[in-house]
């Protein structure tokens, strides 16, 4: 068996170039698999950890996953505020430790604008309970200042010192532009893979100010109050749009959770963050099971180039198999020969394949957390990945049965004497 | 002993009605050295399968060196061809993605008998045997698809005697070379099996080469079934 084996690795290594042309095959399939389950894997984790350290949040009442999407991925619109009293009153239950409020509603090209407090920069968690660290600057403490996410910094240029002008809602058109009152950049975040690298912070305050001579969504015509009167004004907003709160205990988060969603003043909705990003990410989870399915099927289409490779090979060595039968070989050594050549390819390939995988996504990993904020993580091949590994080289296995199979019944049907 | 004995054998082929061979007895002493011929198509490449035991026959005994075959298992066939037979084939008898010289060893890596029998080991076994048919050294380690048909010959009947085997089957192996070529091979092959005390049966449909065997055989006369096609 050994000298089959033996005699096995020297007949392919006499096809090279066949066998290895269907190796590559195996290998860029497999390394493609392996790509989409990795970002798949990572992609979740990046969005499961886009907060982290939040015990619940609060919006009005709305479904989980809506609120998820306007309070942390700041996408879609909040059909209700929250009135400031309500927040004062869910901010200062005994239970509650912080509690950072959150104004959405503008936007600085294209970027969602977030108004807040400087607690966010202190309270704020993503990934494994990392904390947002600023490239440049820091909060911000004056009223017309910003802090910009890492990816708003580098797409648009954006240094310290720079003035920017805000939008009112998302469109694009100078309308409704509050250009009469700019923000001077104070801070740039480093980039976190989460939608903070997409966001332009400023304080609540000045989310009010900007709105303080607008009535139902327009600038009030006529009316103008210039940036270094807002001062005068009571900045204080009326509602905002969400709120992130922080317990004391986690064990209390249930009966905050309660707390809010049977509060009298207004109907309030309070959600955990892990949950509701698992809901969303099950709607999400349609598209990427497809793309794993599209590249399953890439894997066999490989796979069934190698069976056919094999196959066609047969019946040049028709006579190479006759004459290891006189020589002792059985139909049992020629199968195994045959279908041992198959698993050497296919093995072969997987493991350039995760090689290459690996390799890819080390070189990548730079370029997807800045250009998407997916980060990869340079590390040993996950469970599912090895899972899939295993598929592909049993899958293998069993492409190479056939030309094995095939290669019994001619060596029992052609005996010593192939029939060409 | 003899070295083949083959009594009340009958074969037919899968799936078919019509008897392929009936050999009611045919015999083979040892060192004899057999002449057997007859037209293509009348059984000869069953035959020799059914002496290298790839085959089995629907009844009846093939004995080898006192061993009946029909006795044994597929597996302990195919250890038997390994360890007893070696076999020479019409043409393209050798692995091409090989060394003219591993060709030769082929039969030591499949059969641990042979290797011991290769005096004084399977290496300079080979090459005095190759030396002995005239190949030179330069072609040991060229691939054997580099070599000229009678070169393909004479390595091929190298590999079929190392080792010792107390049986030859030869199929046709003279077919591919010129008449004045034939001569010499067949000589050659005579010599090689005498050396290594081999019974040696030498199939071809070429009657002219009767004259150098100690026996020559007709299949048809053998063979009933044979006789009662062509009747």
């Amino acid at each position: 068996m050994k000298a089959v084996l033996r005699l096995a690795a020297l007949s392919a290594w006499s096809r090279r170039l066949t066998l290895g042309l269907t190796l590559i095959a195996v290998m860029l399939a497999t390394t493609l698999l392996l790509t989409v389950e990795r970002i798949r894997v990572d992609a979740r984790q990046s969005f499961a950890q886009s907060v982290s350290g939040v015990d619940l949040v609060v919006g009005a009442r709305t479904g989980a996953v809506q609120l998820m999407l306007y309070a942390v991925f700041h996408s879609g619109a909040a059909s209700n505020n929250i009135g400031w009293t309500s927040y004062q009153a869910i901010a200062g239950h005994p239970a509650v430790e912080w509690a950072v409020p959150l104004s959405l509603g503008d936007s600085h090209r294209g970027y969602a604008v977030l108004g807040t407090s400087p607690d966010y920069f202190r309270h704020f968690r993503f990934g494994e309970r990392e904390a947002l660290r600023f490239t440049v600057g820091g909060p911000f403490a004056g009223v017309f200042e910003t802090v910009v996410g890492s990816e708003v910094a580098a797409r648009l240029g954006y240094a310290l010192g720079q003035e920017i002008t805000l939008s009112h809602g998302f469109s694009e058109a100078g309308m409704s532009e509050h250009g009469d009152k700019p923000f001077r950049i104070v801070g740039i975040l480093g980039a976190t893979g989460t939608p903070v690298d997409r966001t332009v912070h400023v304080g609540l305050e000045a989310i009010t100010a900007l709105h303080l001579d607008w009535v139902g969504g327009a600038p009030m015509p006529g009316l103008n109050i210039p940036p270094q009167l807002v001062a005068k004004f009571d900045l204080q907003p009326k509602e905002i749009t969400a709120a992130l709160l922080g317990l004391k205990q986690r064990s209390d988060v249930f009966r905050m959770q309660r707390f809010v969603n049977e509060f009298r003043g207004e109907p309030l909705l309070a959600v955990l963050p892990g949950v509701a990003l698992d809901e969303l990410w099950q709607a999400i989870g349609v598209v990427e099971n497809t793309l794993l399915a599209i590249s399953a099927l890439v894997v066999l289409v490989g796979l069934a180039g190698l069976t056919a490779t094999l196959l066609a090979g047969l019946n040049e060595r028709r006579r190479e198999l006759a004459i290891l039968r006189a020589l002792g070989a059985g139909p049992r050594d020629l199968f195994l020969m045959l279908t041992a050549e198959g698993l050497l390819v296919t093995a072969l390939g997987a493991l350039l394949g995760l090689a290459l995988t690996s390799l890819g996504s080390s070189l990548a990993a730079p370029w997807l957390l800045q250009r998407f904020g997916v980060v990869l993580g340079a590390r040993l091949p996950g469970s599912g990945e090895l899972e899939l590994l295993g598929l592909v080289i049993a899958t293998g296995l069993l492409a190479g049965l056939v030309p094995g199979w095939r290669a019994w019944r001619m060596s029992l049907a052609d005996g010593l004497t192939p029939r060409l | 002993m003899l070295a083949l004995k083959i009594t009340d054998l009958v074969y037919r082929w899968p799936r078919q009605t019509t008897t392929c061979l009936d050999i009611p007895r045919f015999e083979a002493a040892q060192g004899e050295r057999i002449f057997l011929h007859g037209p293509s198509g009348s059984g000869k490449s069953t035959l020799l399968g059914l002496l290298g035991g790839v085959a089995t026959p629907e009844t009846g005994r093939i004995e080898l060196l006192g061993q009946d075959l029909t006795q044994l298992g597929s597996h302990a066939r195919d250890r038997f061809r390994a360890d007893h037979t070696g076999f020479l084939f019409q043409q393209f008898n050798l692995l091409p993605w090989l060394s003219a010289l591993d060709n030769v060893l082929l039969p030591c890596t499949f059969s641990a008998r042979r290797k011991l029998r290769a005096e004084p080991d399977s290496r300079s076994a080979a090459a005095t045997l190759m030396a002995q048919l005239d190949l030179d050294a330069a072609l040991w380690n060229k691939p054997a698809a580099e070599l000229s048909v009678g070169q393909q010959q004479r390595l091929a009947a190298a590999r079929a005697v190392i080792g010792h085997p107390e049986i030859l089957i030869a199929d046709e192996p003279t077919s591919a070379l010129d008449a004045e070529r034939q001569q010499i091979f067949i000589d050659l092959l005579l010599r090689e099996a005498a050396a290594v005390g081999a019974t040696l049966i030498f199939v071809s449909h070429d009657r002219r080469l009767a004259a150098h065997f100690d026996r020559a055989v007709a299949l048809d006369e053998i063979n009933r079934a044979g006789a009662r096609a062509s009747a």
